[in-house]
């Protein structure tokens, strides 16, 4: 058996790891979020330990776990934390590491991918464009889905991120 | 700015569920306010999905649709929760960290763009109760409704409440108000207030998870004889929507508030685009 070693260089990469992340150190672990969550009542995924975890800096404990991925991001216990941790802006940034490390799921890529064909989440199906027509909407709404330059920017813009080869699975 | 707003239609309505866009725009004309088109908008960009992968590119994608509503000199107006929540966060990041706003301009300039802060996102329930107010929508109800409703609040309406300041979250009414003067009748009913399960990018990794979730609340739902569930959000929408074929024994309709009002508008059923429904709305 091993134990994880303590890592506060992982901590405070987590601290600085965009807004909110500087709250991590507030959490005095009463649990009220752990109570709180949808999520929780069903899996394994456990809010109070997550945050215990990023305080301690157990990178692969946090980055490698599928829990991680299982918060709903309903904010449910920002709402009632005593401390103000913001524990979903801690979550994001943790997410952030874990995609990077590159334990991104194929779905999540896929929609990735849809991002940078149609500037938007989910396909454009044949019958919802024939809906559209049937109803007096124009085909395409007025979005990137009909709109080439629009588009263009939009893609530019991901690919300035690195965000298209993030979800080639490359490191960024 | 003006009393009208930049209508932000995201994904998931215009391209799964058209009737909501068309019901909005209807409804929107009919109580005489004007939405502007925001030609060229993209996804808003997904608070789950794509923040939970690079918040860089989730707030340079959000400054974008900004920008395009500022450069029009009006507010953003959403009808849908998961559009509200990463606009309202992403502009509310843009507006407090100057270091943010910078690093998404240098992006921005690449595409001939600029946001400088100054527009507000709104929820298009907080423009109907805010800014519209009770009195004119009862004024404009053709046929008033007598079902019994559950209302589904949903997470980024009213969450983090300390950044929006719209309604109590443990406790709210505005949803509840909003469908009541339509004469119908929102009921109370267990955890009315739980997510749907869908959000946080769950419904496409861990399906499963979002599936048993959606139950919990479909439950509660029947158990106190609603005959529609009503949303403001177009993702909780598709998730009660669509996980019903999944679930034996359950077929409650699944409503948008701007489908409700178009019915209590008098609009042509064939405007509010129930087809696109897997679960049929057979009332």
């Amino acid at each position: 058996m091993t134990i994880a070693e303590p890592n506060p260089e992982f901590a405070k990469k987590v601290e600085n790891g965009g807004p909110g992340g500087e709250t991590l150190m507030l959490c005095y672990q009463c649990g009220t979020c752990t109570a709180s969550c949808p999520s929780g009542r069903l899996t394994a995924f456990r809010t109070r330990q997550l945050i215990r975890k990023a305080q301690l800096g157990l990178k692969d404990e946090i980055l490698a776990t599928e829990e991680l991925w299982l918060c709903t991001t309903c904010y449910s216990c920002v709402e009632r934390c005593p401390r103000e941790v913001e524990i979903t802006d801690i979550l994001f940034i943790l997410r952030n590491m874990a995609a990077r490390e590159g334990y991104m799921s194929e779905q999540h890529k896929k929609i990735g991918e849809n991002m940078l064909k149609l500037g938007a989440t989910i396909p454009f199906s044949e019958d919802a464009k024939k809906l559209r027509v049937k109803m007096g909407l124009p085909e395409n709404p007025p979005t990137t889905v009909g709109d080439a330059k629009a588009m263009a920017d939009f893609r530019t813009i991901m690919e300035v991120c690195g965000f298209d080869k993030l979800m080639k699975g490359g490191k960024k | 700015m003006s009393g009208k707003y930049a209508l932000f239609l995201g994904c998931v309505a215009p391209l799964r569920y058209p009737g909501i866009e068309l019901a909005t725009r209807e409804v929107f004309k009919s109580l005489n306010v004007e939405l502007v088109e925001l030609q060229g908008a993209g996804c808003c960009p997904a608070p789950g999905v794509i923040r939970s992968f690079d918040q860089s590119t989730w707030l340079a994608l959000g400054a974008r649709n900004l920008a395009l509503a500022e450069k029009q000199g009006v507010d953003l107006m959403t009808i849908c929760n998961g559009c509200y929540g990463s606009l309202f966060e992403a502009n509310h990041m843009l507006q407090h960290h100057p270091e943010k706003l910078k690093e998404v301009n240098q992006i921005l300039a690449k595409v001939g763009m600029h946001y400088t802060g100054n527009v507000k996102v709104r929820h298009f329930a907080d423009v109907l109760y805010n800014d519209i107010g009770m009195e004119k929508i009862k004024a404009h109800v053709k046929t008033p409704l007598s079902y019994n409703i559950a209302v589904h609040y949903g997470c980024h309406f009213l969450k983090p409440t300390r950044l929006k300041h719209l309604d109590d979250a443990e406790r709210p009414t505005m949803l509840d108000e909003l469908v009541e003067v339509t004469g119908a009748k929102s009921l109370n009913y267990r955890d009315k207030l739980m997510c749907c399960g869908a959000g946080g990018g769950v419904r496409s990794r861990a399906s499963g998870t979002a599936l048993k979730m959606t139950e919990e609340k479909l439950k509660n739902v029947k158990k106190v004889g609603a005959q529609m569930i009503i949303d403001v959000c177009p993702f909780c929408h598709l998730q009660y929507d669509r996980s019903q074929k999944d679930l034996p024994g359950y077929d409650i309709p699944v409503i948008h508030l701007s489908q409700l009002y178009g019915m209590a508008f008098g609009l042509p059923r064939e405007k509010l685009g129930l087809e696109a429904h897997e679960t049929k709305v057979n009332i």
